[in-house]
């Protein structure tokens, strides 16, 4: 039962990867990729990783395909085009890989396994008194023998988002940003005016909205809306189109 | 070795990976223009590596092929976010991402 588990698993993780590769379309190549991806959490199942197969599912399919999705659907590209030299570059592909195989058969054909360590670092797994699940076991070796990789693994992960921001992050004056100090520094009189109206009288008999001189001081230099170059400063506040009727 | 593995025996399991290397080496080439779908060959090299890395850490009966395993699925998250990243930008650039092109990025 586990050997037909097994072959099934290995063969849709095998003909999906295939179809990754040779897909015409790349979202039907990322499609595959997931299906492979849960197929090989399937064959980690079978070989004792739980806890790996759990994250495969969830760190693979769940964040890094959909983030290979979203840019495969965001680009617009002509991916026809890109198919041109297929022709070409098969027939060399196949012999790097027909050659690597090869080279593959002939090690695992000449391979003496190495002897079983004595003391293996199983984290207590098994034993009385240790953990019963993969997850625990691996939890305790990991914050025992390999804390400071771990570590670093966190430490790549914050420089691969920081890089990650720093390289798609965009200054677009699409908001309207303020410099904080000069608004904490207006004061009520600078913004605020209370006046006495006469009745009967529209905003336009009025003299419309106005806005304060300290306005335009507020924003930050080439935010939507303000002068490039004239924030930062008090400017005379220029009225702007349909604010005096 | 776990008693589904015993079933099985490791060999096939190396089988699977070492084919799953292939591929990927394979899309490498076969998928020149198409620098998304080398990104995910790459992804399938990776996921072989850690395939063979499961397999002898249930074999030898020593979790740290497992630690390993974790590593290198961090690796490849870090580097497909900074490389779809890199792509993003590029297309933003050049409104293609014809792989040819690249050479002109050097200084």
């Amino acid at each position: 039962m586990t050997q037909i588990v097994f072959y099934v698993f290995a063969a849709v993780l095998l003909l999906s990867a295939t179809m990754v590769i040779s897909a015409r379309n790349p979202v039907h190549s990322v499609l595959f990729l997931i299906l492979a991806f849960f197929n090989a959490a399937g064959l980690f199942l079978i070989a004792g990783a739980e806890f790996l197969s759990m994250l495969l599912v969830i760190v693979y399919v769940g964040a890094v395909a959909v983030l290979f999705l979203f840019v495969v659907m965001m680009l617009d590209i002509d991916f026809t085009k890109m198919r041109e030299g297929l022709q070409r570059y098969a027939p060399f592909g196949a012999a790097v890989g027909a050659v690597l195989f090869a080279e593959l058969v002939m090690a695992f054909l000449h391979w003496h396994q190495a002897p079983v360590r004595v003391m293996p670092i199983t984290g207590g797994l098994g034993q009385p008194g240790g953990p019963h699940t993969n997850t625990a076991a691996l939890g305790n070796i990991i914050y025992t023998h390999y804390l400071l990789p771990f570590q670093a693994c966190g430490l790549v992960l914050l420089v691969a988002m920081i890089g990650a921001i720093t390289l798609t992050l965009r200054e677009r004056p699409t908001g309207r940003r303020q410099l904080i100090d000069r608004q904490h520094a207006r004061r009520r009189e600078d913004t605020l005016e209370m006046l006495t109206l006469p009745l009967g009288n529209s905003v336009v008999d009025n003299g419309g909205f106005r806005r304060p001189d300290t306005y335009y001081g507020t924003a930050v230099p080439g935010s939507w809306g303000v002068p490039e170059g004239e924030g930062g400063k008090v400017v005379k506040a220029v009225p702007a189109e349909g604010d005096h009727a | 070795m776990t008693p589904a593995l015993e079933q099985i025996g490791q060999v096939p399991f190396l089988i699977v990976s070492a084919v799953l290397l292939v591929l990927g080496v394979f899309g490498i080439f076969l998928n020149r223009k198409n620098i998304i779908i080398i990104m995910m060959s790459m992804e399938l090299i990776l996921l072989s590596a850690n395939l063979n890395f499961v397999v002898f850490s249930a074999v030898h009966g020593d979790l740290s092929g497992q630690v390993m395993t974790l590593f290198v699925l961090t690796i490849a998250a870090a580097e497909a976010a900074i490389g779809l990243a890199i792509l993003t930008v590029y297309f933003r650039n050049r409104g293609s991402i014809q792989v040819e092109d690249v050479t002109m990025m050097k200084g």
